[in-house]
């Protein structure tokens, strides 16, 4: 019991103190899978704030789009040319999705269009093995310009290995979050947008177009998902393993609140963060591989105590 | 004409409360529960008896499960295949804990301890709600999946991790195991999901089930009519969870024969939600109309290439399978929000009033 005890709250604190360059090292890897997560699941917020869809495709969207572009550039299209058309194939896709799923099915309960999204997950898994088959892709990062390599910084007499790619999702990513944030905040689309997350029914009235918003959310998160495709599939490669991960971005999601922008990127860092820090520290206490729900965990301590997620609109319910 | 209630009168409460008030039902019931306890057995193949009759069985008990907690109460829940799996692996170390015991008996016993997991679980459900509790219950589903792998008590120390069914007899017939016959195995999944399915019925039209319902309408307004929200809901999370531990216990024992934590994973518990969402939420007829769609759609789309004489490679029709799969569901949606139980109202409505349109 108290071997338990010390393994719980003193040997993971001496471990740290030990060793600061290696937990700068987990820190930073925290860093950097927290960020990734916090792409995905700012395609779900995105959605979500816009159209009330709790929008389950997100993560096939995200392999579906970097298997395009890989899938593309096989077939000898130059890489940046590919990368434009894989835009106008989520485009297309965004306006689909608006046409045959979302117009039919306005007004109905949440959970019908959460399972509807299931079904393009179904759709698209179907439709991306029989046009590029199951097998995994490498990511044309040399092609794309994507720095490789990495960095090694000396930190507290040890050394902390940066990859160069990390950098760049991470610059990426915020750069990504600050536009989203101005086009929500300062653009004539983006106020349109946040009326529609208010009421359906009061945007239409002054005049919104529901349908132009959805396709432009939905094309939003497409961008976004490419983005993800891109990042994550330089780190690993790309394959439909990737999807799973998407599941990850859901305690990120509600730990941030659905509606938040800046919570998804908060929530995507302590849940990174958190994660690399529990298996690393407190793993091998429990065996390995605590990873896979340690995230929903964390989230739900937080949810005890805020139920709307860390920046969600507070819910406030009436008779 | 022939579906028509005029002139069945009811004098008592009692009969109008019954649980098959019309005569036409309670003869449909009759006839469907002697084609299936009497009718099957002498007729149908083993295969279709193995691979169609028993999963649907099996995934409309979990599905029933769920349409109580999901449906019935309004707490969206992912954590089914883990609940199913808590099931299966408590009725495995049951066995081996008692192996003198009838297994029906363990197999029931085995859906105490799935209520019990539930429970635990279903504790974050009176804070928060809708899609966050669905979220809070996919911790459950993960955490239940890395306990089947990294708990290796539970699966006897096993080597290949996973469960091996060992043979029980029942009246001197093997019911479980490789040498049991299919027609054994389906009688006593019939029996066990007939009865759970009646017990359900009669929950969900008594006080209990209305709780429920007005839970899921309004919460707010259920506690102020004096309904107790945690004990309503934590009931709700216990009683469906029972029901997919039971179902996680024939799946293994009386289907699969043997089982790994693979089986129980979150994709489980998606199909699930899906039988239960296209068959319709609300709807104890609609759980088993949901589970033979979602089981039997991809069957008939493998048997199809093969039926018009087109030669498809199996990844291929696999894909295309996926493909048509994900389409059907968004048609079904669109066509019908409330799902399958939903049309069959409508049908009746308009036996009802047949041969005049209204």
């Amino acid at each position: 019991m108290t071997h338990l005890l010390y393994g719980i709250f003193i040997d993971p604190f001496v471990q740290m103190a030990a060793a600061p360059d290696l937990l700068v090292q987990t820190l930073w890897e925290g860093l950097v899978s927290g960020v990734l997560y916090a792409l995905i699941a700012l395609g779900f917020v995105l959605i979500f704030k816009a159209s009330g869809v709790f929008n389950f495709a997100q993560g096939i969207m995200v392999v579906f789009s970097a298997l395009t572009l890989v899938g593309l550039n096989e077939h000898g299209v130059p890489a940046y040319l590919a990368l434009a058309l894989t835009i106008v194939v989520m485009l297309v896709l965004a306006i689909a999705v608006e046409r045959v799923i979302l117009r039919p099915l306005v007004n109905q309960p949440d959970i019908i269009l959460f399972m509807a999204t299931f079904g393009l997950t179904y759709f698209l898994i179907g439709l991306g093995e029989l046009i590029f088959g199951g097998d995994p892709k490498i990511m044309i990062s040399d092609q794309l310009r994507l720095p490789s390599g990495s960095y090694r910084i000396p930190v507290f007499g040890g050394y902390v290995q940066m990859q160069k790619i990390d950098i760049a999702a991470t610059i990426i990513a915020s750069l990504m979050v600050a536009t989203l944030a101005v086009l929500f905040n300062r653009t004539r689309i983006g106020r349109a947008l946040r009326a529609v997350a208010d009421s359906h029914k009061a945007a239409l009235s002054v005049g919104i177009s529901l349908e132009q918003i959805w396709v432009i959310v939905w094309f939003a998160a497409g961008i976004v998902a490419l983005a993800t495709g891109i990042m994550w599939g330089a780190r690993s490669n790309v394959s439909f393993a990737l999807e799973i991960i998407a599941l990850k971005a859901l305690p990120v999601l509600i730990l941030g609140g659905f509606t938040s922008i800046p919570g998804a990127i908060i929530g995507g860092i302590i849940i990174g963060v958190g994660e690399k820090f529990g298996e690393f520290y407190w793993g091998p206490l429990l065996g390995s591989g605590i990873e896979s729900w340690l995230a929903y965990v964390i989230a739900l301590v937080f949810l005890l105590f805020r139920p709307q997620g860390l920046f969600g609109e507070r819910i406030i319910e009436r008779l | 004409m022939l579906y028509r209630e005029v002139g069945q009168y009811k004098t008592s409460y009692r009969a109008d409360q019954a649980l098959f008030p019309i005569l036409q039902d309670r003869i449909g019931i009759a006839v469907i529960l002697l084609l299936a306890f009497v009718g099957v057995p002498l007729t149908a193949s083993s295969f279709t008896i193995d691979s169609i009759l028993i999963p649907v069985l099996v995934l409309a008990l979990a599905a029933t499960g769920l349409n109580l907690l999901t449906g019935y109460t309004g707490l969206l829940s992912l954590g089914t295949g883990g609940f199913m799996g808590v099931g299966a692996f408590a009725c495995y170390k049951l066995t081996t804990l008692f192996p003198g015991v009838n297994i029906i008996i363990l197999i029931l016993c085995s859906g105490f301890f799935a209520a019990a997991v539930g429970t635990v679980f279903g504790l974050p459900s009176l804070r928060i709600k809708g899609f966050y509790l669905a979220v809070a219950t996919l911790a459950a589903q993960f955490f239940l999946s890395w306990c089947f792998i990294r708990i290796p008590w539970l699966y006897n120390y096993n080597v290949s991790a996973s469960i091996e069914v060992p043979t029980k007899t029942l009246f001197g017939l093997a019911v479980t195991g490789p040498t049991s016959s299919p027609v054994t195995r389906y009688l006593i999944v019939l029996s066990i999901v007939a009865f759970l399915t009646l017990v359900a019925a009669n929950l969900v039209r008594g006080r209990i089930g209305r709780t429920w319902m007005a839970v899921r309408d309004m919460d707010l307004a259920a506690e102020l009519i004096g309904i107790r929200l945690y004990q309503t809901k934590l009931l709700a999370f216990a009683v469906s969870s029972f029901y997919c531990g039971v179902a996680g216990a024939i799946m293994v024992f009386l289907w699969l024969g043997n089982a790994e934590s693979e089986s129980f994973n979150i994709n489980q518990s998606f199909l699930i939600l899906f039988m239960v969402i296209i068959g319709g939420l609300g709807s104890l007829l609609g759980s088993f109309l949901g589970a033979a769609l979602i089981w039997g759609l991809p069957i008939v789309l493998r048997a199809a290439p093969a039926f018009f004489g087109v030669n498809i490679r199996s990844a291929t029709a696999e894909q295309i399978s996926f493909v048509i799969v994900g389409a059907l569901i968004i048609f079904f949606l669109i066509v019908e929000p409330y799902g399958l139980a939903r049309l069959w109202q409508v049908g009746k409505q308009k036996l009802r009033m047949w041969p005049f349109p209204y």
